[in-house]
């Protein structure tokens, strides 16, 4: 089932003569960049779910919070769509352009606008870099926790749309956890701050529910974020097991005994060999998994907990426990675990990331079920995972020039997915639904709860103009997706009622 | 006030509860909702029918190694903090209970958080998911058993301190943390602006601090976290030891400085942690400044609109919590009170949840 707009699932969306509506913006922001021929067009037809590519109509590049208000204010009159876009680096597909739209793109608001560093906070436009706050914050021993692989790259903006996450989620939580306050224009133009620089605010937490909500309900426009203090000591165990179940045992084992690690990561063999070809970090290429385990915090402290937790790990079944000699190799341990993308994708000519989440007692379960799919879709998948905090990322391998390998790729990766879903967990854990997962939807939500998200949308954008057709799904979309599962028999339980 | 009552079973009471809440849809009836009664302070008179949701309790699910506890609404908060301490783990944001009959249900509609808020959280932050019973009757799950969860709207969270005027929460799903391995408090005696001196430049290294609050010439430091840290820490600030129990009794409000014979107005003002106060006939010295500065108590007689302008302006917002009160929150911005009537009138169109507990026309 196709996941692009589709107004026959999707609803109605107005069609405007593109000559029209650039004249119209031209009028009434006469300093504003619009985009509007084809070849300019190009590089914003994607995020960073590049399977997916759709030319908008025009992309507007605004550099003053009058020129987002003004556009605003035009496309709702003229009742054009706007897709609002960070740096593009989104992996759900959630700033993917729609053809009669208008693609707002907040890369030029990228100053940061103030550190304090007695506050500990800092106070940023959307377009800033998400590595660039730790950069600002460092002079004074300060940093932003949050960290998306991406982070080089990816905007706070985009961080922010899409609750993002990181490898430290477990002890330094989600971007959620990490913002104090958010400037927003509404689409009907007004400006409105969202929690405070004091720890609450009065009124509905709005800040909480502005978090992970994909560009549908306002334009974010000013970022305050907290900063933390740089750990005084980060130390890295690196653990091989010759069997993945272990490793999965061995994450409880650590938490049950009490340690909250910066960091726990399991690569399976598959990424472990990548991951070693690409970046030689000294893996076990033997090895069946290996957890990454970071401890930080107070070097006594730290010491005390690599010895607990190098103890459990052995218990466990470790074959191998390695700490990190120094900085240098505790870096390169890292940079395995962080190119496992890219390493994969040398494997591969395409791969298709997923990023469900599961309670840690299905890890074994889950892992079955995967390898049973690889097996019966003849695609490999690696599995690197965050498993502290129960997010998976399976990576399948496909060769897009393959006739219909794409579409199979995706039908395993939503098959994994409602294997997430089943074992009591979420289709996605930090790279949201954007238009990516918006079948899946239907699979983790009943249609009171689609009804209730859709309502909430309607108090912020009752003309449905922010971003149409994201994050979730209409009644209809689900009614024809139900019925084409049930028709081939693929969901659990086949004689439930589905919508 | 509701009596503590450890016999009532653990029970599934959605059926009653739906049909409740239908019934009072279909019939415009107002509703109150009702937990332990405990914070009915906190916030306007609702005027309406009791609707209790102390028969639906018990914890449906609890696997220390998850990290993770799902408990119905009317389970008591006692009983919830037993047997996390009998795994090891705890509420990280520490609520307050202000009675025994507090339940979990009463902590996520009111938000409160305890001394250790600005290190660990506030109770939102370790919401992972709820169940919502919507005014149809029907029980919604938003969010999860999970850590992570971006999937929807963050409507889990955004019912936390929401005072249950978008739907009654039922079930809750909660991240939990062990509990530190060492402890050690202890009190300064310093004068106001060296405290918030001190806490600044405190803030900037990994100190294991968890709780800061000073009144009176005196700073109160709690320590948590391993051995090693604690020790050190404890030796390099120096100081004289304080018992534990001072917490509890911050956090519960029983310290003499909440004294209930003072017949002013009891306020709470929430501020950036820096941020000085500038009004006329306030005295900073005057305040206990809890959260490392950030939320600030006064008992005073100044009228409630000088002393909002004076919070607003320094950054935050100013709550009274004396009963009564005509205006406990702080009005919210036009633009801000509009949305909210919004989202209220999506949700709740007919007014039936704990109508006018926030604000008169939510």
């Amino acid at each position: 089932m196709n996941i692009h707009y589709d107004a026959r699932l999707d609803g109605d969306l107005p069609r405007r003569d593109k000559a029209e509506v650039l004249a119209d913006l031209q009028r009434a922001a006469p300093g504003l960049t619009l985009l509007h021929r084809e070849e300019d067009l190009r590089p914003f037809e994607c995020d960073g779910l590049s399977a997916y590519r759709i030319l908008p109509m025009l992309v507007a590049l605004p550099q003053d919070l009058e020129q987002v208000a003004t556009l605003l204010g035009r496309c709702r009159a003229l009742g054009v769509p706007v897709v609002t876009r960070g740096a593009g680096t989104g992996l759900s597909g959630g700033a993917l352009p729609l053809e009669q739209g208008v693609l707002l793109v907040m890369s030029r608001f990228d100053r940061i606008l103030e550190v304090d560093p007695d506050a500990r906070t800092a106070r940023v436009q959307p377009g800033v870099r998400n590595l660039a706050i730790s950069e600002a914050a460092a002079p004074f021993g300060l940093y932003y926790a949050p960290d998306p692989s991406s982070q080089i790259a990816c905007s706070i903006g985009g961080n922010v749309a899409e609750n993002a996450g990181g490898v430290h989620c477990l002890k330094y939580g989600l971007t959620v956890h990490n913002v104090m306050r958010v400037e927003m224009l509404t689409l009907e133009g007004e400006r409105v701050t969202l929690g405070s620089e004091a720890l609450d605010a009065p009124g509905f937490d709005l800040l909480a529910l502005i978090n992970g909500s994909e560009g549908m309900l306002g334009v974010v426009t000013e970022i305050t974020v907290k900063l933390l203090p740089k750990p005084e000591t980060a130390k890295v165990l690196m653990a091989s097991f010759d069997d993945v179940e272990k490793a999965g045992h061995a994450v409880g084992d650590i938490i049950a005994a009490g340690i909250v690690p910066g960091g726990l990561e399991m690569m399976d063999n598959l990424a472990i060999r990548a991951a070693e070809d690409f970046i030689r970090a000294g893996y076990p290429v033997e090895a069946e998994a290996i957890l990454l385990c970071e401890l930080d915090g107070v070097e006594a402290d730290v010491d005390e907990d690599c010895d607990r937790a190098r103890r459990v790990m052995e218990a466990a079944g470790a074959i191998d426990v390695r700490q990190a000699r120094d900085e240098a190799e505790r870096a390169l341990f890292w940079a395995g675990r962080k190119n496992a993308f890219p390493a994969v994708g040398r494997m591969s000519p395409d791969y298709y990331c997923m990023d469900g989440t599961i309670p840690r007692r299905a890890l074994p379960r889950v892992l079955k079920t995967i390898a049973e799919l690889s097996e019966e879709f003849g695609l490999r998948v690696a599995n690197v995972f965050h498993a502290g905090d129960g997010n998976m990322h399976p990576l399948i391998l496909f060769d897009a020039n393959r006739e219909g390998e794409l579409e199979k790729a995706e039908e395993l990766g939503g098959r994994i997915l409602e294997a997430c879903v089943d074992a009591g967990g979420s289709i996605t854990g930090e790279h949201g639904v954007g238009r990516e997962k918006i079948n899946q939807m239907c699979v983790q939500f009943q249609p009171d709860e689609l009804t209730t998200f859709h309502r909430v949308k309607a108090a912020f954008d009752p003309e449905g103009l922010l971003n149409p057709g994201k994050n979730i799904p209409t009644l209809a979309r689900c009614a024809e997706f139900g019925a084409m599962h049930v028709h081939r028999g693929q969901l659990p339980h086949p004689d439930l009622p589905r919508f | 006030m509701a009596t503590p009552n450890p016999t009532l079973p653990d029970r599934d009471a959605s059926a009653e509860l739906g049909e409740r809440l239908r019934q009072a849809d279909a019939d415009g009836t107002p509703l109150r909702i009702v937990g332990g009664d405990t914070k009915a302070f906190y916030g306007r008179p609702v005027q309406g029918e009791a609707l209790s949701t102390r028969e639906h309790r018990g914890i449906t699910r609890y696997d220390p190694v998850e990290l993770i506890v799902s408990v119905r609404a009317g389970t008591p908060l006692a009983e919830l903090e037993a047997a996390l301490a009998e795994q090891g783990q705890m509420l990280p944001f520490e609520p307050p209970h202000f009675g025994e009959t507090a339940t979990v249900g009463g902590m996520v509609a009111a938000g409160l958080s305890g001394p250790r808020r600005p290190w660990a959280g506030a109770v939102r932050d370790f919401v992972l998911g709820v169940r919502l019973f919507d005014r149809q009757g029907g029980s919604l799950r938003f969010g999860g058993e999970v850590m992570k969860n971006v999937a929807g709207y963050d409507l889990s969270r955004l019912v936390v301190g929401a005072q249950g005027s978008l739907g009654l929460i039922g079930e809750v799903s909660l991240k939990v943390l062990p509990r530190p391995i060492a402890r050690a408090s202890l009190r300064l005696s310093m004068p106001l602006d060296e405290a918030r001196r001190a806490l600044a430049e405190w803030g900037r290294r990994p100190l294991p601090i968890t709780a800061a609050a000073w009144q009176a010439g005196v700073l109160h430091l709690r320590l948590e976290g391993g051995s090693g840290s604690v020790a050190d820490t404890r030796r390099t600030l120096g100081g004289d030891d304080l018992d534990d129990g001072y917490w509890e009794a911050l956090r519960e409000q029983r310290l003499a400085f909440f004294d209930a014979e003072d017949e002013r107005p009891l306020w709470r003002l929430s501020l950036p942690q820096q941020a000085s106060l500038d009004l006329d006939g306030l005295d900073e010295t005057g305040m206990l400044h809890d959260w490392a500065g950030a939320q600030r108590w006064l008992r005073s007689d100044l009228d409630a609109e000088t002393l909002r302008e004076a919070a607003t302006r320094a950054g935050g917002h100013a709550t009274c919590l004396t009963p009564g009160a005509a205006e406990p929150f702080t009005p919210l911005s036009p633009v801000l009170a509009k949305y909210h009537r919004r989202l209220k009138a999506e949700l709740d169109p007919r007014g039936i949840f704990n109508p006018g507990r926030l604000y008169p026309e939510l």
